[in-house]
């Protein structure tokens, strides 16, 4: 019989902490330790990366992550997974070898996946179901479109025994679970197994979401020493029999609740989790604290996996321009109130900007000011300008606006920053699992 | 006696595309029921009828003392769309807990 596995998470999104990962690897407790740090926002920004710059386009940590867990990662025996690859899986790996070859680990063996990137097998005809038309009719130029790969796909990298396995986009759960079926050698149509790894992956891959991260709401949610909050790890035997933990000397805390908010995270019906692998039946769990910050979870099934694959497809949805100017003191509300009419007035009828504008009052109403109206007696306020447009040059005029209200607007109008970014628009699209064909790669330093 | 949820229950937010969920966990089990019973997706619907456009479902995890709420075009386009400064709608949350129940 293998002997219990344990996996755990260095990372939960793209610009996660980086000292909670070292002390993971060095406690020699896991492993495998996965890096989940692609996001719908993350991927489409890679590709654009990419465009600009042809060895760009993957998780600008990668190489500082590297750097810090590589020499301790070797010592421990503790592998790497991970998708920080995001837009170019192959120089994410080749940069992962640069930092080998300067931290002197000769023989360092990376896997790289590929085959997730069909940007350049997309169709105009392709349906967008929640957008409610075809690629074409968006009308704006695609970026890079990229399936959600699964176990199946990732396992020839895992079974090389890489120190180091490199991934662009895939399935955030399979990242985890895939060790696991390979460990046990669990089979790809083993439903119930695969649904338990599903799970465990699932409640692993936002990091410290699990461990007391998102949560904490003094005084109802106290978390201990949340500065120093730890990474989740799982423990996880041959049967799907998971029990979810941290480290006993890091920060945080692993309860009811916080497995509890986590088990539904982005997840809609909890009776038919979809990921490439199997169609996972949350619904029915459930929890006991086994001790202090150890919970179990049981009861998980599952079902047949479905017959495509997601796929994100990203548009060029032209510039962002967001600028701020503040108003403090007495009657702060009025002049604030006033700077956003001159604003309105200016930016749409003066310059007929046609672009998407939101104007929000920091303070007073900001962003549940779409859902509500709250009462404030507030005297610091910020005004804060979005605008979006595929014209840079109308998106320029509207920050210029805010600007000049410095000395052309209310009076004690102080503090303006303005910042334009290209913006990225996302779509889901779907495609049968037999068009895709993931390959394999090893490279050593 | 009315209190605002966020007295008897936690909850977290999570978006795909341009759909929302949030989850609602009653601190201490018996007051599950009146949970289930006032906190539906047509008084949700109702508080804020201009953030949530489209349908809202409702799943319940009757084990665990949850309920799921999916609110379908409940972000303002979503993430990579919307203006919003909050543009994954992580504080959704709070309108829901913002609510308030009767308990007897």
């Amino acid at each position: 019989m293998s002997p219990l596995i344990s996996i755990g998470c260095g990372a939960g999104f793209s610009a996660d902490r980086l000292d909670p990962a070292c002390a993971l690897a060095e406690s020699g407790r896991v492993s495998y330790l996965v890096f989940e740090c692609v996001g719908e926002r993350t991927l489409a920004h890679g590709h654009r990366d990419r465009m600009l710059n042809p060895e760009g386009g993957y998780n600008t940590l990668l190489k500082p992550r590297m750097r810090a867990l590589l020499p301790i990662c070797k010592r421990t025996g503790t592998r790497i997974v991970t998708n920080m690859g995001a837009a170019n899986p192959k120089a994410a790996a080749q940069a992962c070898i640069e930092v080998a070859r300067e931290l002197q680990l000769p023989g360092l063996k990376v896997a790289l996946v590929l085959g997730d990137d069909i940007t350049e097998s997309i169709s105009p005809d392709w349906q967008l179901p929640e957008a409610g038309k075809t690629i074409g009719k968006i009308g704006h130029k695609v970026i890079g479109a990229n399936a959600y790969l699964g176990v199946e796909h990732l396992l020839p990298a895992i079974e090389c025994e890489a120190d180091v396995v490199i991934t662009g986009r895939f399935a955030d759960p399979s990242l985890f679970m895939a060790p696991v079926v390979h460990h046990y050698d669990w089979k790809l149509d083993d439903w119930d197994r695969l649904a338990a790894g599903t799970l465990m992956g699932h409640l692993l891959e936002c990091g410290m979401q699990l461990t007391g991260g998102y949560f904490a709401d003094p005084p109802y949610k106290n978390v201990p020493d949340l500065a120093h909050c730890g990474y989740p790890l799982a423990e996880i035997d041959a049967d799907g029999g998971l029990v979810v933990t941290k480290l006993p000397e890091a920060g945080g805390c692993v309860t009811l609740q916080t497995v509890k908010e986590q088990l539904v995270y982005e997840v809609h019906d909890p009776s038919a989790y979809l990921t490439p692998d199997v169609i996972a039946d949350f619904s029915n769990v459930d929890l006991r604290e086994e001790g202090r910050d150890r919970v179990r979870i049981s009861g998980v099934r599952g079902r047949e996996r479905p017959r495509t694959l997601k796929v994100t497809v990203g548009f060029d949805g032209g510039f962002q321009g967001e600028a701020g100017i503040s108003y403090s003191g007495p009657g702060a509300q009025g002049r604030a109130e006033l700077a956003r009419d001159i604003l309105l007035e200016r930016i749409t009828r003066l310059h007929k900007c046609a672009g998407r504008l939101r104007i929000d009052l920091i303070g007073l109403n900001s962003i549940h000011g779409t859902a509500t109206t709250r009462a404030s007696d507030t005297q610091d306020i910020r005004v804060y300008t979005t605008y979006q447009d595929f014209d840079r040059t109308a998106v320029e005029t509207v920050m210029w606006e805010v600007e000049s209200l410095l000395c052309c607007g209310p009076a004690g109008g102080g503090g303006f920053r303005g910042q334009v970014t290209p913006k990225v628009v996302t779509h889901s699209a779907f495609v049968k699992r037999d068009t895709i064909a993931a390959q394999t790669q090893v490279l050593e330093a | 006696m009315r209190v605002k949820l966020r007295e008897i229950a936690h909850a977290r937010a999570g978006d795909k595309g341009n759909i929302s969920n949030v989850s609602v966990w009653v601190y201490d089990a018996r007051n599950y029921e009146a949970l289930k019973e006032q906190l539906t997706p047509e008084r949700i619907k109702r508080a804020y009828p201009k953030l949530f456009r489209g349908a809202i479902e409702r799943h319940t995890l009757d084990r665990i003392h949850g309920l799921n709420f999916v609110m379908r075009d409940g972000i303002e386009g979503g993430v990579n769309t919307s203006l919003n400064l909050d543009s994954h709608g992580k504080s959704w949350s709070y309108l829901i807990l913002d609510l308030d129940v009767e308990l007897t």
